[in-house]
Parts: C-alpha cells; sequence; structure tokens
C-alpha cells in the first residue's frame, strides 16, 4: 500500500462571484472536499467545464488558500510549511506553457537559480533535464519563443522538474497540443512516475488519457466529488449514474 | 539688467484676442471645442490669479510654517491627481502615491535647497515653492504613469507570475521584470527630455528667468540643476510607488490575489 501523500479533509473554497445575477456575494468552487492523493500515483481529474478541476490543483501548491478544512501533505499541514519549499515540492505545469523571456536554458534553470544554484552547476541541470523530456540539448541556447508549442510545452516540464519536486500538478498538461505531442506527454508522466516514483495529479478533459496513463480517477462536477476510484473500475463499473452521463459526455457542467 | 515688462490688467484684456483666435478656429473647423476652451480659459484666470495672491501672501508673510502648509498642500494635491489617473483603483493607492511623492519628492528638495543652492533659511519661498512645485509635478506625472503600467503589466501577465510563483519565487521576484517595465516607461519621458532641452524647447523655468529680466547664462545654470533635480525625484518616486504598490496584488503568502472586479479594462 503507498503512503499518503496529499490529505484532504472537508475542503471547501469560495470566490466572489463574477455574474452580477448571483444572490450570493460569493461562489461556491469546492464543496466539502475529502481525498487523499497516493504516493506514487497518477490521479487524472475530471469533470465538465467549470467543475472546480483548475481550483483543486492551486489548492494543492497554495497558489490559493481554501475557505474551509485542511490539507496535509506528508501528515504536515500545507500552512505550516514554508510556502517555498512547498511549490518547490509539488511543482505544477499548465496548459499553455507560458515561458519567460529568454532561452531555454535560462527557463530550466530558473528555479535551480531561485534557490541559488550556481550558474554552472544549473547549466548541468538544465542539460541533464531537457534529455529527461525527450528534446535535444541544441535547443537550449534557442529563445524559448521560437520553439513550437509542443516543445515549449516539454521546456515547461523540465523547469518544473528542475526544482527536483515529489509531486507534479498537471492542468491540461497537453489541450494546446497536436495528439503526437500530447502522446509524447503522456509517455513521459508515466515515465516520470515510474522512473523517479513522482506522484502526479493531472486534470483532463479526455477519458481516453486517463484510462491510458492514470491509476485513479477523481470526477469533480460543481464543487463536489461525484466518484473517486481505481481508473479500472471506473472504466468498467461506475458507480454514480453521473459517471456513466460523463462517459457519455452527457454530463453538463 | 534689462527692462521688465510689468503687465497690466488692460495687457491681460489684450491677451483675450488670443482665446478669440482659439475660439475662431473651434468654430471654422467644428471642432466643437468652443464650451471646453471658454471654461478652460476662465478657469486658467481664477486659478492662476487666486495662486498668485496666495504666493503673494506667503511670500510677503514669509514664515516656514506657512511654506510647510504650502508644500502639504502641493503634496495633497499631486497624490490625489496621480491617483484619479489611475485605471485601476484601490482604497490604499491614494495614501501610495502621497507616500511616494512625498519621500521622493522631499528628499530631492532637501537636497537642491540645503546642499546645491544652500538656501538661507531654508523656507526662503522664492525658492522653495517654485522647486517644489516642479518636482512634485514631475514627480506625479512618474509616479501616475508607473503605477498605472505597473496595474496594467499585472493584469496582462497573470499567468507568468504565477508561474514564477509556483516554481517557488517570492512575490517580489515574481513581479521584477514587470516593475522593471513600468519604472523604464516612468524615466523615459525625463530621459528624453534631458537629451533635448535646450535643442528642441527652452524649458518654462528658463523662459520665465530670462522675461524676468535674468541672463541666460544665468538662467540656464539654474535649469541644469532643475533638469537633474527632476531627474532624481522621477526616479525616487516611481521606485517606491512600484515598490510599495505591487505589495497590494499578493496575499502575505505569496499568492497573486484574484483581479479586480469593477475596474476599466
Ligand atoms: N478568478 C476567479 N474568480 C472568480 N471565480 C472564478 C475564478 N476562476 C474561476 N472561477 C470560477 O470557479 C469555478 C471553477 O473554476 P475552475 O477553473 O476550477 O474550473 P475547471 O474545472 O478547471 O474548468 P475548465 O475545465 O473550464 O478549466 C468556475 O465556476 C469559474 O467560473
Ligand atoms: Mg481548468
Amino acid at each position: 500500500m503507498n503512503k499518503v501523500k496529499f490529505e484532504l479533509k472537508d475542503v471547501s473554497l469560495e470566490r466572489p462571484d463574477c455574474n452580477s445575477t448571483g444572490k450570493r456575494p460569493t461562489a461556491i468552487i469546492l464543496n466539502r472536499i475529502n481525498t487523499v492523493f497516493l504516493q506514487g500515483q497518477i490521479t487524472a481529474v475530471m469533470g465538465p467545464s467549470g467543475a472546480g478541476k483548475s481550483s483543486l490543483l492551486r489548492l494543492l501548491n497554495r497558489l490559493e488558500d481554501p475557505g474551509t478544512g485542511s490539507i496535509t501533505l506528508d501528515g504536515a499541514n500545507l500552512k505550516d510549511l514554508n510556502i517555498f519549499t512547498l511549490r518547490r515540492r509539488v511543482g505544477m505545469v499548465w496548459q499553455l506553457p507560458t515561458l519567460f523571456p529568454g532561452t531555454v536554458a535560462a527557463n530550466i534553470s530558473y528555479g535551480p537559480r531561485l534557490r541559488g544554484i550556481p550558474p554552472v552547476a544549473a547549466a548541468t541541470m538544465a542539460r541533464k533535464l531537457i534529455q529527461t523530456v525527450g528534446l535535444t540539448a541544441e535547443l537550449l541556447d534557442r529563445p524559448a519563443a521560437s520553439l513550437s508549442i509542443g516543445q515549449q510545452q516539454r521546456v515547461s516540464l523540465a523547469r518544473t522538474l528542475a526544482n527536483e519536486p515529489e509531486v507534479l500538478l498537471l492542468d491540461e498538461p497537453t489541450s494546446a497540443l497536436d495528439p503526437t505531442a500530447a502522446a509524447n506527454i503522456l509517455h513521459l508522466m508515466a515515465d516520470l512516475r515510474s522512473r523517479l516514483g513522482l506522484t502526479i495529479i493531472f486534470v483532463t478533459h479526455l477519458p481516453e488519457q486517463a484510462r491510458q496513463v492514470a491509476d485513479r480517477v477523481l470526477l469533480l462536477s460543481h464543487g463536489e466529488i461525484i466518484e473517486s476510484g481505481p481508473a479500472l473500475q471506473f472504466f468498467t463499473a461506475p458507480r454514480d449514474p453521473r459517471s456513466r452521463l460523463f462517459l457519455n459526455g452527457q454530463l453538463e457542467g | 539688467m534689462l527692462q521688465y515688462i510689468d503687465i497690466g490688467p488692460g495687457d491681460i484684456a489684450l491677451a483675450l484676442v488670443l482665446v478669440g483666435i482659439t475660439l475662431a478656429i473651434s468654430l471654422w473647423q467644428h471642432l466643437d471645442l468652443h464650451g471646453d476652451l471658454l471654461v478652460g480659459s476662465v478657469r486658467a484666470f481664477i486659478q492662476l490669479m487666486a495662486v498668485g495672491y496666495l504666493l503673494q501672501l506667503i511670500f510677503n508673510l514669509n514664515r516656514w510654517y506657512l511654506v510647510v502648509l504650502a508644500l502639504v498642500i502641493m503634496l495633497l494635491v499631486a497624490a490625489g491627481n496621480a491617483y484619479r489617473r489611475q485605471q485601476e483603483r484601490w482604497p490604499q493607492l491614494f495614501f501610495v502615491m502621497l507616500l511616494a511623492i512625498g519621500c521622493g519628492g522631499l528628499l530631492t528638495l532637501t537636497i537642491v535647497i540645503a546642499v546645491v543652492l544652500k538656501v538661507k533659511p531654508w523656507y526662503q519661498p522664492q525658492y522653495i515653492i517654485p522647486l517644489a512645485g516642479m518636482i512634485v509635478g514631475n514627480a506625479m506625472v512618474g509616479a501616475a504613469l508607473a503605477v498605472n503600467r505597473l496595474t496594467g503589466e499585472i493584469k496582462a501577465h497573470r499567468d507568468a507570475i504565477e508561474v514564477a510563483l509556483a516554481l517557488g519565487a517570492t512575490a517580489r521576484q515574481a513581479i521584477i521584470p514587470y516593475l522593471r517595465a513600468s519604472l523604464r516607461a516612468a524615466m523615459l519621458p525625463t530621459v528624453s527630455t534631458m537629451m533635448t532641452v535646450g535643442i528642441v524647447q527652452l524649458p518654462g523655468m528658463m523662459t520665465g528667468q530670462i522675461i524676468a529680466g535674468a541672463s541666460p547664462a544665468a538662467a540656464v545654470k539654474y535649469q541644469i540643476v532643475v533638469t537633474y533635480m527632476i531627474a532624481a525625484a522621477t526616479a525616487l518616486t516611481t521606485i517606491t510607488a512600484t515598490l510599495t504598490a505591487y505589495r497590494y496584488y499578493f496575499t502575505p503568502n505569496h499568492q497573486l490575489k484574484p483581479p479586480l472586479k469593477n475596474t476599466a479594462a
């Protein structure tokens, strides 16, 4: 049995309501979420648009804090951890690469340089990581903006890996990519889990991707967990009727 | 010294010919500006006359506390103006502007009055009032420009800022490229003015001194000091303003706050 990496207890998140017609000043984004993420597992977070998938991820590296409830990482409350250490341990990659201006090498070295790792050592790390994500070292001196979007996404993954994270949060990491580039990222995820033992939580709107790489599926709708369990069971025998609707592409947001 | 021509009430009335020319053009070309032009002309007259009398009073009484009062009013008006020019406003922003213009302005003013010109006593209105006016005016424009740019940059680059935060950057580290861009944007007009001053345009103060009878050679020396003074005031004010303002956009835990609502795009 894998040990518990993240544990969420009664986690709720409210935000100021954007649409002015709402009677309430705040909208409930996540409602009393209780779940755990196990070390070394790949979890696919799915659900209709606006379900709260991105918001859930943002709580795990404290880009936002929940209104109520508690989140622990290896048993320690996130609020008791140093915020910078936490964010290095829990890396995040978004749908769009959003590389910084500058070279590929500078992008990958960003985290190490923040930590005060000397330029030479950081450059060595970048050289190693660019290969880890399946690109060649020749790209290192290129301006990041000159790469294809698929290459950029791998660079953004390498940039996050440069912090040597224990957990990877990926928010629709393949949505902006063509099928080949998307397949590459998925392989990379499976590879990182098996080689480095990373815990991976990724948001996807493609059940196919979850079927391919996920150990576990978490289905969200309207800020609540509809179903959470082993991927195999979710796809072959979903327990909740809404899960069946979702798999048929019929669950509305 | 050359003859200084005093402007009498009749001469001012004659200057109305100039207003007439402007009005005529507006009417002729259907610019639809004549209403604003009339109001503007009247306002300019009243405001300047009022300030003239007020300054005359301060000059005649020559008291340090009156000078200080005038400086405080200048600062408040400038901070209010810089605040109103913002596309995105939040309550504390007025005080950010006040702090920035206050610190940048007073430090520069102190250097000019006490170190460069060695004015004695320091509160001689003839020096401190016009110098403070130029400093505060430029500091105000700089602060308004810098903070406007900074909020625009934050709005446009939320993604990149959160990426940096997620990689372990502090709020300050995440914002630094945008802070630099804002400072550069706010400093640029001052720097380009320094490049062309005297060649393309004669600064108002120098023109005024020359008309008032000062020799051009003496007037340029003042203008050189004033040019450096304005650059320093702008630099100090914009850096204080941006370094204070950016904090509002983050929580103490280095989280980027959600975008403000109800602000003009
Ligand atoms: N900055 C914000 N301020 C207020 N409400 C927000 C903000 N960002 C998102 N929301 C709202 O929070 C809810 C959940 O958003 P979230 O981005 O977590 O959904 P999601 O499941 O990731 O959706 P998608 O599949 O479209 O990415 C939505 O109703 C959204 O409108
Ligand atoms: Mg999302």
